[in-house]
């Protein structure tokens, strides 16, 4: 008996995989699993069996059962998936039509890595906030150390909207460094914020020179922060942007509200410092202006240099996004080319 | 600044790489630009020596000239009319690298028959060799240059090209750099040697200085040489001088550049026989005086302008360049030499009033100390007195109405660990600020002063001392480790940024690209947007505008946004959804302007993509709605649309929106003028939305509503109400009936099946209670509740 019964399941089991079609199917459940199969006369015929036999032979019957029955479940679902498509008229689709089209809508290029600049920083405890592009002489100039007739005027060649004669003369700010004075005037340190936006330059425009451009200002102020810590955020800045593992360097240079001054610039991705056009043959390319608040600034604010000391930064969206992605005109930013805005 | 490295290797002296070198002061904020190596093409250049130069057999124009290169000789035909015998002149043997006199390129120097006589070599000119754009004539060297040898090792030149911040003036000159790599590389300085003693009479009986005012003129210093042979300077004068990008002129003229290119101090050279009265007056041009400077242009001055004059008239613009009536010439045999020091504003101001700036006026204008005029009057005097046969007067003529003070800094212990967060010993600080010229005048356990030297004229307060140190020492050796993030800080909400950002990544997610464009805007673009040529705000205007399309700051976002959808229009077509998140700005009287944060989206031409899927469907004014009603239910704003009266939309076709009875933003379609002036398509909608007030609208926290555990039924309701009744008077009732939780409208009809000036609405309502099961009877009383309501209130009727 139980030897009839595992050559029925085997029998059964091999007729299965050869069906193809779900009433080859029902059939075969019919044959095997049926009221009238084989099987089911084999488990109506247990209870005329002495109790011991009973349970041995309706263990096994119950066993061989369950196995055709799952085999038959598992069977059911694929052939009822690979049927579907008869089903719904007989033909496969083309899967390579396309879909219905989602219209796709992007960020500019250079939002794009304003807001990655403002995370990393944001990750390093600094706030983002804005400013006004219209400015006063006094926190463009005056409050950052640079007077009527300073020689560093020269760095910042002006769109005014009054006289620049006049004191109290309104211009599109030249850089975003307006908002340390107007942060520091408003909250006491400490201090950690970077603020981004539109600047203005008088300039011709051509390939790598617009009139209007992006920077992103930062400033941190507290009782300790020396030039060490400077160079270590900004460092940690230029991994995270460009790579860990990016050449960066840190030289002195001259903004007039800081003071000591610097510059940091990563190693040259194009030729790894030997020395090519993309970086004038120098092996770097700059990307910030930074150094410590010069003192005047912080007093000018209020604030005691004798007890405060902080770092300040500003750095270029344009030229930065230029050279991450290689864009060879920095015009294309503000033409609103399809071609060129769809790439990022 | 260029800096000839043999001449800067002279006072430092050296034997360190132009790398090196270059790298040391950039790192220290003395930027190399570029190191020009002048020679370094020059193989198969050598000094010749001319033996013979005879007629060319075929040309009246061509000679042939035999050169004499040391190992052997060449016969070459040569065309220049100045080569002679007995020169010494660049040599350029068969496959030298040459720059090619007519394509201006490099091409290698070939044999060639030339008029039937094989020419192989050239003898050079400057433009040959890549030093000017001169092929005129030959070069002559001084009869002392050994034959032979390569001219790059006579004549090559490696020159570093600083690029200098405007608070390191003393580096316009061959000493302050030399002081610097002094100091940085540890080398020792070997400065000239200055002191004049003149003879014959003093200067003092030759002329007089006044200075009218003090504060435009800090000092002046000025000699008078007799005798003076007027002639081109000596050659390696005149190498130098090109080589920092100087044209040698005469002797008295290179004199006065050599010694500001070496010191930093503009000098000048006035012939003394043609000064009036022998009087030098420092004073300001009177209106409307008329002066024709050294470069032949007539120039009217003012009262802004500082000039020197002599007994009856200008003779020089103070700083910025002499005349014409006092030039050095031929038939000079008496020159006052002029070293004065001016206030760099005064300069500034000149110069941008002339439009002019020069060698000169580029040194006094970032401030020079008066002492640089005392010790450069003195050497060019004494250059003067070698080169040009010269006899000085005695005694240096010298007007100093206020000396300047010495400068003490004091610099605090511990002040260089606090500013720089590195430990160096206070020896240590103390020999690197020696090393640049500070001297230390007094120091105890709290702080230590040093004086500045006059050079230094950045110097002012602690903070520049710790830069000198640290810069010496290298910004490359500060440690780097991990960034502390220790410090608190002040919290100050950023909910617009924040807001920004947000809404700029939904419209990016509803499918629109975002643009930035110029915040600058011609007045006739903004003039456009409204077609009766209306601006509803007068905008600010640049007073000193690049251009006219850059002259107004931009009242409106709409113009640039139409400009680039028009633009991008002519090269493709396909459905455009673009939108720009900027500031608009509104003038405030003299004040600063309101910085209004806009967001401006503009739709125009198909729904989608030419597709397979679907036929065309041009967009209308509800796709822009659909699109601005996706943005608000984000921002969890309701709000409600009325006809609106924004004069630059199509009207009927544009809509205000309403939240609290404040206009926060309008959608519809562009009026047909104004597509017309930007040449977009008649088709084109936009949305504009005021962001700040879009914020303050939000609500911020979400209204909870417990979910119904009952089923729910659908019913669909068509009425007919008149063709002005809005669907938003309907939705408004049927919003009253609180056992609808949904209504969606599927069709609006109107035609032949309704009366005509009627219109139906197809309506699906949603029926669910939140606290059981809502029978078929109670949901038919209640629409027929709502039935009643919509009839008494907009009349409407069932439709049949
Ligand atoms: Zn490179």
């Amino acid at each position: 008996m139980a030897d009839e019964l595992d050559v029925l399941e085997s029998a059964a089991l091999a007729e299965l995989r050869e069906l193809q079609t779900l009433s080859q199917l029902e059939a075969w459940r019919v044959r095997y699993l049926g009221k009238k199969s084989t099987l089911t006369s084999a488990l109506r015929a247990l209870s005329a069996l002495p109790p011991e036999q009973r349970r041995t032979a309706g263990a096994h019957s119950n066993a061989v059962k369950a196995s055709l029955q799952s085999e038959y479940e598992a069977r059911k679902q694929e052939l009822s998936l690979s049927t579907i498509g008869e089903s719904i008229g007989g033909a496969c689709l083309d899967v390579t039509l396309p879909g219905r089209a989602l219209p796709i809508g992007r960020l500019h290029p250079i939002t794009q890595v304003i807001q990655e600049i403002c995370s990393v920083f944001a990750r390093m405890g600094f706030q983002v906030i804005d400013g006004p592009e219209v400015e006063w002489d006094y926190y463009n100039f005056e409050a950052l150390n640079i007077p009527q007739d300073h020689p560093a005027r020269d760095m910042f060649a002006t769109l005014w909207l009054d006289s620049s004669e006049d004191r109290n003369a309104r211009l599109l700010r030249t850089h975003t460094s307006p908002m340390q004075i107007r942060i520091m005037e408003e909250h006491r340190p400490p201090l950690r914020f970077v603020v981004p936006g539109r600047t203005y330059r008088y300039e011709a425009t051509d390939a790598t020179h617009d009139w209007m451009f992006h920077q992103v200002e930062g400033l941190a102020v507290d009782s300790d922060i020396t030039l060490r810590d400077l160079k270590e955020t900004l460092f940690e800045f230029c991994r995270s942007i460009f790579g860990r593992d990016t050449g960066v360097r840190f030289r002195c240079d001259y903004f007039p509200f800081v003071e000591p001054g610097g510059e940091i610039a990563i190693e040259c991705f194009q030729c790894r410092g030997g020395g090519c056009r993309l970086c004038g043959s120098t092996g770097w390319l700059e990307i910030l202006g930074t150094g410590m608040v010069h003192p005047d600034v912080l007093a000018r604010c209020g604030i005691d240099p004798s007890v405060y000391s902080g770092f300040a930064f500003g750095m270029g969206v344009e030229r930065i996004t230029i050279l991450r992605y290689g864009v060879d005109d920095i015009r294309h930013f503000y033409s609103g080319d399809f071609r060129f805005l769809r790439q990022f | 600044m260029r800096v000839p490295l043999k001449w800067l290797l002279e006072y430092v002296p050296g034997d360190w790489t132009a790398e090196f070198i270059a790298e040391r002061l950039t790192l220290a904020g003395i930027e190399v630009g570029a190191i020009e190596r002048i020679g370094q093409t020059w193989n198969d250049v050598c000094v010749g020596y001319v033996t013979d130069v005879q007629p060319h057999p075929n040309a009246d124009r061509l000679r042939l000239v035999t050169v004499d290169c040391g190992t052997s000789s060449s016969t070459v035909v040569c065309g220049a009319p100045n080569v002679a015998t007995g020169q010494r002149v660049a040599f350029a043997r068969v496959g030298a690298l040459l720059i090619d006199g007519h394509s201006g390129k490099p091409a290698s120097l070939k044999p060639a028959k030339i008029r039937g006589v094989l020419s192989e070599g050239m003898v050079c000119s400057e433009k040959e060799l890549g030093l000017s754009e001169d092929h005129t004539s030959t070069i002559e060297l001084p009869q002392d240059a050994p034959i032979g040898l390569p001219l790059a090792d006579y004549m090559g030149e490696v020159v570093l090209e600083l690029e200098l911040t405007p608070n390191r003036p003393d580096c316009l000159s061959i000493i302050g750099v030399a002081r610097e790599v002094a100091a940085l590389l540890g080398g020792a300085l070997r400065l000239p040697e200055v002191s004049l003693e003149g003879q014959g009479e003093s200067v003092k009986d030759m002329v007089t200085v006044s200075i009218e005012d003090g504060d435009d003129c800090h000092r002046y210093c000025a000699t008078v040489v007799k005798g003076i042979k007027l002639g081109p300077s000596p050659s390696w004068m005149q190498e130098r001088l090109k080589a920092s990008g100087m044209r040698p002129i005469s002797n008295v003229v290179d004199i006065t550049n050599y010694v500001m290119l070496e010191y930093g101090q503009p000098l000048h050279a006035f012939d003394y026989d043609t000064l009036s009265g022998r009087k030098i007056v420092v004073r300001r041009a009177r209106e409307g005086e008329v002066f024709r400077t050294l470069d032949d242009v007539e120039r009217r001055l003012g009262p802004g302008v500082l000039v020197i004059a002599d007994g009856e008239r200008p003779v020089g613009i103070a700083g910025i360049m002499g005349g014409s009536n006092t030039e050095v010439s031929e038939s000079t045999s008496t020159i006052l030499l002029e070293a004065a020091n001016f206030d760099r504003a005064v300069i500034r101001r000149g110069c941008a009033t002339l439009g002019l700036r020069t060698e000169a006026s580029l040194r006094f204008d970032k401030g020079l100390h008066p002492d640089f005029a005392y010790t450069a009057v003195q050497r060019a005097t004494m250059l003067l007195a070698e080169i040009c046969g010269g006899v000085p007067a005695r005694e240096v003529y010298d007007a100093y109405p206020a000396c300047a003070e010495d400068r003490v800094v004091t610099l605090p212990a511990g002040e260089v660990k606090r500013l720089s967060g590195m430990d160096i010993p206070g020896d240590e600080v103390n020999r690197v600020l020696e090393s640049l010229g500070f001297v230390q005048t007094r120091g105890d356990d709290f702080e230590t002063c040093f004086l500045v030297p006059y050079w230094r004229g950045d110097v002012v307060g602690p903070a520049d001392l710790v830069e000198d140190v640290i810069r010496v020492m290298g910004y490359d050796h500060i440690p780097v480790g991990t960034p502390r993030f220790t410090t608190a800080t002040v919290m100050v909400p950023a909910d617009l940024w924040e807001f920004k950002s947000r809404l700029r990544q939904l419209m990016a997610g509803a499918g629109f690209q975002e643009l930035l464009t110029y915040s600058l805007s011609s007045r006739e673009n903004l003039v456009l947007l409204s077609p009766d040529a209306s601006l509803a705000h007068e905008p600010l205007t640049i007073a000193n505008p690049m251009s006219r399309e850059m002259e107004c700051l931009r009242t409106s976002l709409r113009a640039s946004v139409l400009d680039v959808v028009a633009r991008n229009r002519r090269r493709e077509h396909g459905p455009v959804r673009v939108f720009e998140l900027s500031r608009v700005y509104f003038p405030r009287g003299k004040d600063l302007p309101v910085e209004a944060e806009t967001l401006c989206a503009v739709l125009s031409g198909y729904s989608e993509e030419v597709s397979w899927h679907h036929g065309e469907r041009p967009m209308d004014f509800y796709d822009a709605k659909g699109a601005l009603e996706y943005l608000l239910a984000k921002c969890g704003v309701s709000a409600g649309f009325i006809p609106g009266d924004d004069v630059g939309l199509f009207p009927g076709r544009r809509a205000d929106v309403i939240v609290d009875g404040e206009k926060l933003a309008v959608v519809g379609q562009i009026h047909p003028a104004v597509a017309r002036s930007f040449e977009v398509d008649a088709h084109t909608l936009l949305f504009e939305i005021d962001v700040a007030k879009l914020m303050a609208c939000m609500s911020g926290i979400v209204e909870y509503a417990p979910l119904s555990r009952f089923p729910y039924s659908e019913r669909d309701l068509a009425i007919v109400v008149d063709n002005d009744v809005p669907y938003a008077r309907v939705a408004e009732i049927i919003g009253g009936f609180d056992l609808v939780s949904r209504a969606s409208l599927f069709d609006v009809y109107r035609g032949e099946q309704i009366p005509p000036g009627k219109k139906s609405f197809a309506i699906r309502l949603v029926f669910q209670a939140s606290d059981r099961t809502l029978t078929d009877a109670e949901i038919n009383k209640v629409q027929q509740k709502l039935l009643s309501k919509l009839e008494s209130s907009v009349g409407a009727t069932l439709r049949s």
